[in-house]
């Protein structure tokens, strides 16, 4: 979200998911939307019902891909190109909203310098889009008076993520369609409270409510309110904790509902790491891959035995309200955590999770509203909500970027970090699918769920199948540099040539093995979209 | 007991679900109609919620790993054991050597309690979630 932060302000959905449904024009980048977004898939296709136009940018015919009125099936990691083109067009057939430009936004100039100096043929040639598909959605876009563009790790996943995003955000701002109801940038939240951990400040440059820790001021306030001295100095990115390496900078880890072992890259590295720390702890629902590895495991409470608030990717803080007590022997998170600070010689010491909010509210501006309280009579609010009589914001930009003006961010193309060659001549590609979640702690635990996807399927393009002399059903061994698995083959259109796609879901298939460690520098996310690798039969 | 209104645990979009209990058991799942976001619908994921709830396989006690196996152990002692280790190691190299993965599994409530935990008592920045992911 390193991305939006620095050209809008907030990284975060700037519209709400039910806006999507009254947008005239949705431009769908890297989504599977129908599987992995299903609400939002249902918005997109209440807006069709209505006229609006939708354009999926996506090297897969996705199923949203077959009801779009323009598919840009463009080549795996080519998306600023693209998108760059786009924005060409818009300056060359005068579609730009020039006033929007002028007092909302600021280095134009440098986009336009940009912009002006492209050819593009090349883009053509490097994203495999004919240019008159490009103008036409490019067209399409600017033209609308209401266009929202719905993102998600497709375009984040890659080693130019934060590039990606801001190429979105310059396309945005160019066309002027940001700042009102019905119009926006939407990144689609991966999990159900990956708005709230970041909120929260369970990152390791920022205290809750992005607050920088390196920031005197902030890091005063918190040391006044915690009563001990913080540590200034921002801390290591998830990976940087996790492929450390044996002898790594990290010596004691507690993971508290993670499982790194299934679902972060290069697994090998994971492991070699986790299995050379001094210590580590993990809490959780089940015996994971990685509490398997881990000194001390403490059983969790989920989430039907606990009360508390999840944040949505559309930024609306709700309730989740206990429906049993704790397992006999299981306790929640939050008693974990506070026996282990008492433990170690720091009292924290809550009577309820409303009672943790009223002290976020005081510390984390954009929660200042969110007492349990009033998010038990409603349906949440969405931040930011300043005080208690705020009613929370369900659009974000609204006369005014967050960071004061929209900051426009050119950036060039950057080809993958692992380019197919002879020896791996085929893309991987991975993502999720309708029935399962994430590692599967959960989803590969219920039965009906296993019944209707009880394995993990590569799909194969037809093309590719034939030259490989591959049928549906048939085991292949898929290798990488990194790691090989057995997996079935599904021959499938919706894959493009030159490239296969699959999905992490299964610890049978810890298709992780397989993936790049290589990530974007500026946000630290994994190049999981795009690694190379060969297929035999087995 | 009436159902229970909360908030799916699985994709970003935050449908409101209420969960059917009975006799201490979480049976079946049911979307919410007048919920901004599900208004009376779930995907196939939300409908079966319920079903790893109550799974023979959830974790009941904690463990302690004892000449290298995982065996079970009382509360007091996997707290003790945990809080005995990280402070020695915050001794030895300093709270730069620990680390945190907080989950967007868990709540507001939990993760602030996690990176202030990290911050005030580990004394180190060295917290991260799978949002990168």
């Amino acid at each position: 979200m390193a991305g939006l932060a620095t050209t809008f302000g907030s990284g975060a959905m700037t519209n709400s998911i039910e806006e999507i449904g009254q947008a005239q024009v949705i431009l769908a980048v890297g989504s599977n939307t129908t599987e992995a977004h299903p609400q939002v898939a249902r918005r997109i296709f209440a807006a069709l019902d209505r006229g609006a136009k939708l354009i999926v940018v996506d090297p897969r015919r996705t199923r949203l891909a077959e009801h779009a009125h323009l598919h840009l099936a463009l080549r795996p990691g080519t998306d600023i190109p693209l998108i760059n083109a786009m924005m060409r067009v818009i300056l060359d057939e005068n579609l730009a909203d020039d006033l929007f430009v002028e007092m909302r936004t600021e280095n134009f100039l440098a986009l336009r310098d940009m912009l002006f100096q492209m050819d593009l043929e090349a883009v053509a040639a490097i994203t495999g889009v004919g240019l008159a598909a490009i103008s036409a959605a490019a067209q399409i876009y600017a033209r609308a008076q209401k266009a929202v563009i719905c993102y998600c790790l497709g375009i984040t996943q890659h080693i130019c993520g934060t590039d990606n995003v801001q190429a979105i955000a310059n396309l945005a701002m160019l066309a002027g369609q940001v700042e009102k109801e019905f119009t926006g940038v939407d990144p689609l939240r991966g999990q159900n409270n990956v708005q709230g951990a970041c909120d929260m400040g369970a990152l390791p440059g920022v205290f809750p409510s992005y607050q920088p820790v390196e920031n005197q001021d902030h890091r005063e306030k918190f040391e006044r309110a915690w009563g001990v001295e913080l540590p200034s100095r921002p801390g290591l990115t998830l990976l940087q904790m996790s492929h450390g390496g044996a002898g790594g900078p990290i010596r004691g880890l507690f993971v508290m509902g993670e499982n790194p072992m299934l679902s972060d890259p290069a697994l090998d590295k994971v492991r070699e790491t986790l299995t050379g720390l001094d210590f580590l702890a993990v809490s959780d629902l089940f015996l994971t891959e990685t509490a398997a590895l881990a000194d001390v495991v403490f059983p969790a409470a989920s989430f039907a035995e606990k009360t508390g608030t999840f944040t949505s990717s559309e930024r609306r803080v709700q309730m989740v309200r206990a429906a049993i007590p704790p397992f006999s022997g299981c306790r929640t998170d939050s008693d974990i955590l506070m026996a282990l600070s008492e433990a170690m010689g720091y009292r924290m010491d809550y009577d309820s999770p409303a009672e943790i909010m009223e002290e976020i509210t005081l510390l984390a501006p954009i929660y200042g509203g969110m007492f349990h309280d009033r998010l038990e009579r409603s349906w949440g609010l969405q931040w930011p909500c300043w005080n208690r009589n705020h009613p929370g914001t369900p659009f974000l930009h609204k006369y005014f970027f967050t960071r004061g003006r929209g900051r426009f961010m050119p950036g060039e193309h950057q080809g993958a970090s692992e380019p197919v060659d002879a020896d791996y001549p085929l893309i991987l590609n991975t993502g999720r699918v309708y029935h399962h979640y994430h590692t599967g702690t959960m989803t590969r635990q219920c039965p009906a769920l296993n019944r209707e996807c009880p394995e993990a399927a590569l799909e194969v393009n037809p093309e590719d199948a034939a030259a490989l002399k591959l049928r549906t059903g048939e085991l292949v061994r898929l290798a990488s540099r990194r790691g090989e698995v057995t997996v079935r083959v599904l021959v499938s259109a919706q894959t493009p040539p030159g490239s296969v796609y699959t999905s992490f879901h299964f610890p049978e298939t810890p298709i992780n093995l397989l993936t790049t460690a290589a990530r974007d520098p500026k946000a630290q996310c994994p190049e999981y979209k795009v690694c190379a690798v060969r297929l035999a039969k087995v | 007991m009436p159902d229970i209104l909360t908030t799916c645990v699985y994709c970003g979009c935050g449908c409101g679900l209420y969960l059917r209990e009975a006799e201490g058991r979480i049976t079946g799942a049911s979307p919410s109609r007048n919920h901004p976001v599900s208004q009376g619908n779930l995907c196939v994921k939300g409908w079966n919620i319920h079903q790893f709830i109550h799974h023979p396989d959830r974790l009941r006690q904690p463990l302690l790993r004892k000449d290298g196996e995982l065996v079970p152990v009382s509360w007091e002692e996997a707290l003790a054991t945990t809080a005995w280790r990280l402070a020695e190691i915050k001794e030895r190299a300093g709270g730069e050597a620990l680390g945190f993965m907080a989950s967007a599994k868990c709540t507001n409530e939990e993760n602030y309690l996690a990176q202030k935990f990290t911050r005030a008592v580990l004394a180190t920045n060295n917290i991260d979630h799978c949002a990168r992911l």
